[in-house]
């Protein structure tokens, strides 16, 4: 079983990440995947979260309690949800967005300009698809081809190709990033 | 009771990504449901919202009705113009509606209400969890009647039960409700929902005798008296006042004795035909845990642990809640040590559980005030304490 959770400031589609990511896992990767989220009085602007739950088998208990793996988008999620990773967590962060502090235990923490990345393509409201493609890269928890699989549907149909090139974008930098750690081992 | 199949317009054949309250107007689609009256209340919004896209275009209405009293009588008056109907709330809204829910008890209306429940009481937990309107659904309207309640352990679930509800509410003629909770409710997951050929729907059970001769309230063999369609020609009555055969009304304690009794012996006399159980490993258990909807997948983790501890224990999982499964209980409390009910709720079924097992074995309840599931670990202890 492994736990995910999602963060950001609302507006920034971080419901919509763990929407496409649950999706690609329980109809294109065999695995079991519920998806929750954080239900408050959050507003656009505040901290928000969702929350994927990834099993071999049936999911029982559909909330994150130690997510193993916590994405931030917002220096306000990170400060709310950070102390919750688990020690020997993945911690995968927007860098001009979030400074991190020293990593707690064996936390490995990746970072990517996502939201700078999105400017660049011309569009900052892909940010999240690009994170998405950085996530997969680095956590190779679900195969690109089974993310871009479930994009239908969840994003824009006009704006399809763009998210796919801003998924593209996340996903080869993950991947540089991957290989250059391979090479300092 | 004639079946049919499912209108392949109302069906979304496929696999889906999807959460309990999309999935429960999907299953009201699949099911045949084209009349949806409700006002949004959180968290059974989307539900609504899902119906006011997507009904629309299978040939159907949706109303966004002024409160959830008119609602209610908004279904009411759809059945009786031949659709079949569907409403969704949340407790405050459940609380409005229970006056015409004795109508449509009363006038042996068949509609399908679901209730993503949320904590209580009063305006409570908007937006968090609850399984504190199970005996509400049962007892909520004044007077003796009987209803039929079930409960979705997941959106598949949300979806194959409000199409179960439609079939049981069509079949006896009364309210039938899916109490469902802002967890399923607002939790994803995969949900598979099958060709339209695949889908199993009762058909009302219209009257096409002579049209001088219909009596809307005289019992078939089987119980459940006929329908017919306003408009179409038929003479009838129907109110909330105790009646007769012809639905006139007929004030005395004779009438009030036949009526009354058909409303409550329609269900119970069918309640073996009714109610849906889940049990696992019941034969050898010592300790047997009787749970429902979210919190039946949150006690699964909680007998894994009990298991590897060397704890015989079974489990039952009420898919239907309302009517009870009263002979099962008592049978069951002859062999066991005890019963373990944890609920989101500081005591409902485990009332029922209690009054069945009738002091042969306790009733242990695992209580939770609500706005989160259970952690397994308080079901565990409880498990424990009850196999000592």
């Amino acid at each position: 079983m492994t736990e995910i959770q999602f963060s950001g400031f609302g507006g920034q589609g971080i419901i919509r990440l763990g929407l496409i990511s649950g999706k690609a896992l329980s109809l294109y990767a065999k695995k079991h995947a519920t998806m929750t989220q954080s239900f408050g009085p959050e507003a656009r602007g505040s901290a928000c979260s969702s929350q994927v739950v990834v099993s071999e088998d049936r999911v029982l208990y559909p909330y994150v309690s130690m997510p193993e793996i916590l994405v931030s988008m917002s220096q306000e999620a990170y400060d709310k949800y950070e102390p919750e990773l688990r020690e020997d967590g993945i911690l995968i962060i927007d860098k001009d967005l979030v400074k991190a502090r020293p990593a707690r235990g064996k936390i490995r923490t990746y970072e990517i300009p996502s939201t700078r990345f999105a400017e660049e393509l011309g569009n900052r409201i892909t940010a999240n698809l690009v994170m998405l493609g950085f996530f997969t890269a680095i956590t190779q928890i679900v195969s690109p081809e089974a993310m871009k699989k479930a994009l239908p549907g969840l994003v824009p149909g006009r704006f399809l190709d763009l998210n796919i090139k801003a998924f593209d974008k996340g996903y080869n930098y993950g991947k540089k990033t991957k290989d250059e750690e391979k090479k300092q081992k | 009771m004639k079946k049919i199949k499912a209108d392949p317009k109302g069906v979304l054949t496929g696999a889906h990504y999807l959460d309990g309250d999309h999935s429960l107007a999907e299953g009201g689609l699949a099911a045949g449901c084209r009349f949806f009256a409700g006002y949004p209340i959180t968290p059974s919004t989307e539900t609504a919202e899902r119906f006011s896209e997507r009904i629309p275009k299978v040939g159907g209405i949706f109303i966004q009705m002024e409160d959830e009293l008119a609602s209610i009588a908004a279904l009411i008056g759809a059945v009786w113009g031949g659709k079949k109907a569907m409403t969704v709330t949340s407790g405050p809204g459940f609380s409005l509606m229970m006056e015409n829910i004795g109508l449509a008890c009363m006038m042996e209306t068949p509609i399908v209400i679901a209730n993503v429940q949320r904590g209580g009481p009063s305006t409570g937990l908007p937006t968090l969890t609850g399984q504190q309107d199970m005996m509400q659904a049962k007892w909520g309207s004044h007077g003796d009647y009987e209803i039929i309640a079930l409960s979705p352990d997941s959106p598949q679930e949300c979806f194959d039960l409000t199409i179960e509800a439609f079939n049981l509410s069509e079949t006896y003629r009364v309210p039938t409700f899916v109490m469902t909770d802002e967890c399923v409710g607002h939790m994803h997951e995969k949900v598979v929902i099958p060709p339209a050929e695949e889908i199993e729907l009762v058909e009302r059970k219209w009257y096409t005798g002579p049209k001088d001769k219909y009596l809307p309230y005289k019992p078939d063999k089987d119980m459940i008296p006929f329908m017919v369609k306003a408009g179409d020609g038929y003479r009838f009555h129907t109110t909330g006042l105790t009646r007769d055969e012809r639905g006139y009304p007929v004030i005395n304690a004779e009438c009030q004795d036949v009526c009354v009794h058909h409303l409550v012996d329609k269900i119970n006399k069918n309640a073996d035909k009714i109610i849906k159980l889940e049990e696992q490993e019941i034969d050898n258990a010592e300790v047997i845990v009787i749970s429902y909807g979210i919190t039946s997948r949150v006690t699964t983790r909680a007998v894994e642990q009990a298991r590897k501890a060397g704890i015989k224990i079974g489990t039952i999982r009420l898919i239907t809640v309302w009517p009870f499964p009263e002979k099962r209980i008592k049978e069951l409390a002859k062999k066991v040590k005890a019963f373990v009910v944890p609920e989101i709720n500081c005591g409902q079924v485990v009332l029922e559980v209690e009054r069945c097992a009738a002091g042969q074995a306790p009733a242990i309840h695992v209580p939770h005030c609500g706005g989160w599931v259970h952690d397994p670990d308080d079901i565990f202890k409880a498990i424990k304490e009850a196999a000592k």
